[in-house]
């Protein structure tokens, strides 16, 4: 019975890594995967089982892909291709899709831009039509500009100034990264964000939108030699950018002290803390210590039975929430992150040292076989019941794309999850849980006495 | 992301699917009833129940006793403590979730058709013998009162709150089904029985299933889970008298961003003009891009991030509803064009091409909501919840066609009411003030 508290939890699992909410499990889809002359990539996921289609292209170009100085320029620039082109008018494209009954969206991460259209599975071509002509012909003015840019600062008044805990994630994010732009909010931070303009947005999408920098996923009641021919039509008329940069983004140094940070709001009814410590992310062919983090996770914080659970929150009672995560679907080091909320005459202080008590106990102890049989028996399970849910499956395939996986490393992860030893798991733990990666953050009321 | 969907959206219309869902009801041998949606190519089923009343059906002096006993359900049950019980589920890798509403408690359950008969047993358990141990008790109240806390500091939480005590008074709906600090903090594991006895009864049970199952079997699953519940429950409380004059209430609290809440009478989902209504608000602010609002408050203007309204029919009373954020200096300038809005669409209804394009959405986005098993089960249950026919699928976008221009407009000019229509905003706004009309 944790709603409330799941929200935070999920709050910390969006905001503090790089990547979206976790979802690292695969299944036996049915999937077909080629890539276009000009270098787009396309994965086509079946399920006829109605007939609606999810018609997806993800950019490999996130927050993380910006230019120093603009930060926000990714997420303002997806707002922006709902604009005009040379052919289609400001909020065509949407009205379009409304009018044959879908949905459109997109979204914005680290990693990757991603534009998605739901809808009658006849229309895919109509689809294919307008989202190839926003890759390459995109129409803006400054009046869309500045209307637009004030949009994106009530999104961020709306998801961060008017939201303690995104604030308190924000300080933590820039604490853990000190060379890597994942330190800098998705959304940008707001003094760049108020200083965006036309130059700074074209410049992003001249440089990235490209079909050699994109991923086609259609998913659905589709059929995938259908999906090849329909693209071959739209999207391989493109030509590909020969000027695309490659993806070299600054990296870590060693981190060699673990920092601190209070943050103090008088909006903050929950106070609680949060620690974040700097690990790995998956690679392609090399997805090991990944798993055994993500296994990590589900034992320490990942329910009602999970360690952290079992000590604070039922054994002490010193805490009414605790959890762990780690999402390796990220192009560079990641986070793995813990989160304790203490009960109501427990005081920060006492909440960090049990948490530090029970990870030291958990080190000790070792992994419970048969907590982390019950785990792999859900993983299992998990693949028959993802069946139901194509368009989780379509997303997984797209982020894994966009964050330097394959295919095949995306059919290699369950077993590999699977695989994984309790030794595996101890020694992950022991490599990731080091204090000088760390960050530890405490979440205050404003004026609240140190304790 | 660039639109958020926000979820009560999804409560205006709970709908079902396309056509290739065949819909069978299915009378159990000891005479519960259940819609079924039989698909075996997963091997897995999901399960919908729903109690009527919800935590309306709260004692005086009890407000948040369905609320906790309804958390409290997954910690324990039978044999099985908190603990022992968590584990259970996990060796079954099935899921449980629970939830409760102002008109429902909600029950559903995932599981694997190998474990059928294990998960069955263990929500048998659940429902009928929940343990409320004091040490779950409390470590789920210490759960329920963080989150109040949590709400009190909430702008969103803050605008709900004002908007329903506002709205709906003494009812049931014009407080926080959670409770309060005080009024959770005093119920006792007895007030928890009594809830559990007021809530689950055959009189108000809706079951939807959707999965590997069929008929027989789904029959002999429901009469093993369900057969032994009492005939009947708590007492409904009446319907409640929806107050509310025009004006703005301000709710001052130091943040960046002020949140809105408007909203004046709505219409009942029985109501033979709800389709018109229904329509009418897609094309007022029914959540895409392309609504009126969206297009004045965001893209003309860039006031907000997101601007929606939709009619929320309860079954006790029904509002129309709406909701903005802007910041504190431009917040006075998105109200008013939101009220402009609201005018127009009273004085001057749609033009025709409005009300095709808004039924060419509605109509082809109904396919969309066939989206797994277990959105399926919830649509099953909702349906029979509003009294629909076993037929609706093949008539709902008929329904939607046969609103006409004049019956849009007739019905435009009925309900929307913009001299009633309030404003609740919380924040340090800019140039507003409390007012009445």
């Amino acid at each position: 019975m944790v709603r409330k508290l799941a929200s935070i939890a999920t709050l910390l699992a969006v905001l503090t890594g790089p990547g979206a909410a976790a979802q690292d499990d695969g299944a036996q889809e049915a999937v077909t995967a080629f890539t276009l002359d000009n270098g787009m990539q396309v994965v086509v996921v079946e399920d006829h089982r109605a007939p609606v289609l999810q018609h997806m292209v993800w950019y490999r170009a996130g927050s993380a892909d910006e230019p120093v100085g603009s930060s926000g320029v990714a997420h303002f620039l997806e707002h922006l291709l709902f604009k005009g082109t040379d052919t289609m008018e400001p909020g065509e494209l949407s009205a379009t899709v409304a009018a044959n009954g879908g949905r459109d969206n997109a979204f914005t991460s680290y990693d990757y831009t991603a534009y998605f259209q739901r809808v009658a599975a006849d229309r895919l071509g109509l689809m294919m039509k307008m989202e190839a002509d926003r890759m390459v012909n995109l129409r803006l003015s400054e009046s869309d500009i500045e209307t637009e840019r004030n949009v994106i600062l009530e999104e961020r008044n709306m998801r961060t100034e008017n939201n303690p805990a995104a604030l308190f994630s924000e300080q933590m994010n820039a604490a853990q990264y000190l060379n890597h732009r994942y330190g800098v909010p998705v959304i940008g931070w707001k003094h760049e964000m108020e200083t965006l303009d036309l130059e700074d947005a074209l410049t992003f999408y001249r440089r990235y939108y490209a079909p050699n920098d994109a991923i086609l996923v259609v998913s659905g009641d589709v059929d995938p030699d259908e999906v090849r021919q329909l693209a071959e039509t739209y999207y391989a008329a493109i030509p590909a950018n020969p000027d695309l940069p490659e993806r070299l983004r600054s990296q870590e140094p060693p981190q060699t002290a673990a920092r601190r940070l209070v943050f103090s709001d008088p909006r903050v009814a929950q106070p609680y803390v949060s620690r974040s410590y700097l690990a790995p992310e998956r690679d392609p062919g090399d997805q090991e210590s990944a798993a055994a983090l993500y296994l990590l996770s589900e034992l320490l914080g990942g329910g009602q039975t999970s360690f952290l659970a079992e000590r604070l929150q039922f054994d002490t009672q010193t805490a009414v929430y605790s959890g762990a995560f780690y999402n390796g679907m990220a192009l560079d080091n990641t986070t793995f992150d813990l989160v304790v909320v203490p009960a109501e005459d427990v005081t920060l202080e006492q909440a960090e040292a049990e948490l530090d008590a029970t990870l030291s106990a958990f080190l000790e102890k070792g992994v419970d076989p048969d907590q982390l049989e019950r785990i792999k028996l859900q993983l299992r399970a998990a693949q028959i019941y993802e069946r139901d849910d194509v368009a989780g499956i379509a997303n997984r395939y797209g982020q894994a794309l966009a964050t330097g996986l394959t295919v095949a490393d995306v059919q290699a992860w369950p077993d590999l999850l699977q695989a994984v030893t309790g030794e595996d798991i101890l020694a992950s733990a022991k490599a990731v849980l080091r204090p000088e990666t760390s960050v530890t953050g405490w979440l205050m009321r404003d004026g609240e006495a140190d304790q | 992301m660039r639109a958020l969907f926000a979820g009560i959206l999804l409560i205006v219309l709970a709908l079902p699917a396309v056509a290739a869902v065949k819909i069978q009801e299915v009378v159990s041998p000891g005479g519960i009833t259940a819609w079924l949606v039989e698909d075996h190519s997963i091997p897995f089923t999901a399960l919908e129940l729903r109690f009527r009343g919800g935590t309306s059906l709260d004692a005086p002096g009890k407000r948040g006793a369905v609320n906790l006993m309804t958390g409290l359900l997954e910690e324990g049950a039978g044999d099985l403590d908190a603990r022992a019980y968590a584990r259970e589920l996990e060796s079954l890798a099935a899921a449980f979730s629970f939830d409760s509403g102002p008109d429902t408690v909600s029950i559903s359950a995932r599981f694997l058709t190998e474990n059928r008969d294990k998960v069955m047993d263990l929500l048998h358990d659940t429902i009928h013998a929940p343990r409320f141990d004091a040490e779950a008790v409390e470590r789920v109240r210490g759960q329920v009162l963080s989150g109040l806390r949590s709400d009190a500091n909430d702008p969103d939480e803050i605008a709900g709150l004002a908007f329903r005590a506002m709205t709906y008074g003494d009812h049931p709906y014009g407080s926080d089904g959670q409770g309060t600090i005080d009024s959770v903090t005093a119920l006792t594991r007895d007030d928890l029985l009594a809830a559990q006895g007021a809530v689950f009864a055959r009189d108000r049970l809706y079951v939807g299933a959707v999965g590997d199952i069929s008929p027989q079997e789904l029959g002999a699953l429901l009469d093993a889970l369900l057969g032994d519940l009492p005939a009947t429950g708590a007492p409904l409380p009446g319907k409640a008298d929806v107050t509310i004059s025009g004006g703005v209430t301000v709710v001052p609290y130091a943040t960046p961003q002020s949140v809105a809440l408007f909203g004046q009478r709505g219409i009942d989902r029985h109501d033979p003009d709800f389709f018109a209504a229904y329509v009418l608000n897609t094309i007022l602010g029914g959540g895409s891009f392309e609504s009126r609002l969206m297009s004045e408050v965001r893209e003309k203007r860039g006031l907000t991030y997101g601007v929606y309204s939709y009619l929320v029919p309860r079954d006790l009373a029904s509002v129309y509803m709406g909701s903005v954020a802007s910041a504190n200096d431009r917040i006075g300038e998105a109200v008013e064009v939101i009220r402009t809005e609201w005018a127009r669409l009273a004085r001057d209804g749609v033009t025709a091409e409005e009300l095709d394009k808004a039924k060419t959405y509605l109509t082809g986005a109904y396919p969309l909501r066939f989206d797994g098993n277990e959105r399926i089960a919830g649509i099953l249950v909702g349906m029979q919840m509003d009294d629909l026919p076993l037929d609706y699928i093949e008539t709902r976008n008929d329904k939607v066609n046969a609103v006409t221009l004049e019956d849009a407009n007739r019905v435009a000019a009925e309900l929307l009411d913009p001299e009633h229509l309030h404003f609740v905003v919380v924040g340090q706004p800019e140039g507003l003030e409390t007012t009445t009309n």
